[in-house]
């Protein structure tokens, strides 16, 4: 009954047999993609892999070659990019970055720093920030705009463990607060795991989807990062419990639906667990 | 004030300062993104428009605008295919200075002063060339301001433009049109080799002393009328050509406000 209520709700973002070539090189395959209102979506895939000209293409400044990207009408997005580099002859303190493109009252802007935990830079240059400061003002920069949904691209690269922590933490308080839908991108499956809804694969094309713990095992996962020392027995589990697993897990495209592909992650937690 | 006007030296005034107002700001966008090689193509091409404008009789100033204008969109969209952009400038650059000195030799009938294309003649500004610099200053600035936002945004980064329902390309679109003008308008002030300087030197100048990005604009704006009304009072004194004069003087602005810069850092806050 949950995919009923899932699939009557309208999705912020889809694609339809998305493929986005790149100086003749075609880089991303059909795929079929979309989110929800709320939901969070971590797409992940090796260095090369397209995860970041997929979510280029979703932010429409790739145009696909092939298929369509869909976007809800007057959709809010709040981008946060995977680095930002600022030209020093430019100076520009974090109140002035804020108010880019839209100028924001004094107020906002404290009220922004505050939630996301830096409250003192409000008159700092952007280039004197640490990289954990400078990442939590990306953040609240895509906040401020009020988004529907929150794209990040590897928003914790170049952070310590403890600050990729710490700023995942923050990004699941904002989400329940202002209840936006996330899509993030990320090389490693481990650090956001807990928080995401779903998991995409990405290499080229959709590898495989679904829950975290279903694309931690799966084999075509597996195959694109490689296996921890007890990857093995886990392998072997996974391929052993499940005879369907195919079913979502091979590399095809995917053409069910939506609500198809939450049938079988249901399975496979199940069996799992 | 038309009495005022009937005076050479005052008119040469009014002119580069109308000029500065537009370069100032430009000249920010030119450091910020790094076209300072852009701004010399565009520039040089300047000197193939007047023997266009000489060779079919029209004004020099259309005649400059339009192929600096037609320069800086192929060097956008050649940018725009990946092609490496510091050579195809440095070929660019200089191929359309040639090309232009090439083709004024060709105009026998035409007594031409060169000097006065490539190190402009500030001296010798009419009234009518003071109301199309005024005009063409005028448009450059209300272009920037009224685009200043995404301007800026997009010269952040050009994804998080696109994010935020502003179109890069566009404003790629609207500085380059701005350069065009103003390449068109410099030229009688400091003349085809040294436009681009004095759109980067006085932005480069008021860096050292901006807190945000309006303030630099601003202080560029300052530094650059500074440098024209020194650099004319250099040419009259000493009698040297007006162009290179101006340029020197901001040089010379830039030199002692990074020395400054750099005292402030050292002394108290930056």
């Amino acid at each position: 009954m949950r995919w009923l209520q899932r699939r009557a709700r309208v999705s912020l973002m889809s694609t339809l047999g998305l493929g986005v070539s790149y100086g003749g090189r075609q880089v991303l395959f059909d795929i079929n993609f979309q989110i929800d209102r709320g939901e969070i979506v971590t797409v992940v895939g090796p260095n090369g892999s397209g995860k970041t000209t997929f979510l280029r293409a979703l932010l429409g400044v790739v145009p696909p070659s092939r298929g369509r990207v869909q976007r809800a009408k007057g959709l809010r997005v709040g981008y946060v990019p995977q680095n930002l580099h600022i030209d020093p002859g430019l100076p520009l303190p974090v109140s002035r970055f804020l108010s880019l493109p839209r100028r924001q009252t004094a107020a906002a802007i404290a009220d922004v720093l505050a939630r996301v935990g830096v409250p003192d830079v409000a008159h700092q240059g952007m280039t004197t920030l640490s990289g954990g400061q400078f990442q939590r003002v990306l953040l609240a920069r895509a906040l401020l705009g009020k988004p529907d949904i929150l794209m990040l691209d590897e928003p914790t690269a170049g952070l310590d463990q403890p600050g990729v922590a710490s700023f995942y933490r923050l990004i699941d308080e904002v989400r329940r607060d202002m209840g936006c839908a996330v899509l993030s991108i990320s090389h490693d499956l481990h650090v956001v795991m807990s928080a995401s809804d779903r998991v995409i694969c990405i290499n080229g094309h959709v590898c495989c989807e679904g829950a975290p713990h279903v694309v931690r095992a799966a084999p075509e996962y597996r195959a694109l990062f490689g296996l921890g020392t007890g990857g093995a027995l886990a392998l072997y589990q996974h391929s052993h419990d499940h005879d369907h697993d195919h079913e979502h897990a091979h590399p095809h495209t995917h053409d069910h639906t939506h609500p198809h592909t939450h049938a079988h992650e249901k399975d496979h937690a199940d069996h799992a667990g | 004030m038309p009495i005022m006007l009937d005076d050479f030296l005052m008119r040469a005034l009014l002119a580069g300062l109308a000029v500065a107002l537009a370069t100032g700001p430009l000249g920010c966008f030119v450091v910020w993104r790094r076209m300072a090689y852009f701004g010399d193509a565009t520039a040089h091409a300047a000197i193939l428009g007047v023997a266009l404008a000489l060779g079919f009789q029209i004004s020099i100033f259309a005649g400059t605008m339009v192929v600096a204008l037609m320069m800086a969109m192929t060097v956008s969209v050649l940018a725009g295919r990946g092609w490496a952009m510091d050579t195809t400038l440095g070929v660019l650059a200089h191929s359309a200075l040639a090309f232009g000195l090439v083709a004024v030799s060709f105009l026998p009938s035409v007594r031409v002063d060169l000097s006065a294309y490539l190190f402009g003649d500030i001296l010798a500004v009419s009234r009518a060339d003071l109301a199309v610099i005024c005009a063409g200053s005028g448009v450059v600035l209300a272009l920037l301001f009224w685009r200043w936002s995404g301007l800026l945004t997009a010269t952040l980064n050009e994804d998080l433009a696109h994010a935020s329902g502003i179109n890069p390309g566009r404003e790629r679109l609207v500085l380059t049109l701005a350069l065009a003008v103003v390449v068109a308008v410099a030229l009688k002030i400091v003349g085809a080799l040294l436009i681009a300087a004095l759109l980067i030197i006085p932005a480069a100048a008021a860096r050292n002393f901006a807190r945000g990005p309006e303030s630099m604009a601003v202080m560029a704006v300052v530094l650059g009328g500074l440098s024209v009304w020194g650099g004319l009072q250099l040419s009259l004194a000493q009698d040297t050509p007006s162009g290179p004069s101006i340029v020197v003087v901001a040089a010379v602005i830039f030199l002692l406000s990074t020395l400054a810069g750099s005292v402030l850092a050292r002394y108290g806050r930056s």
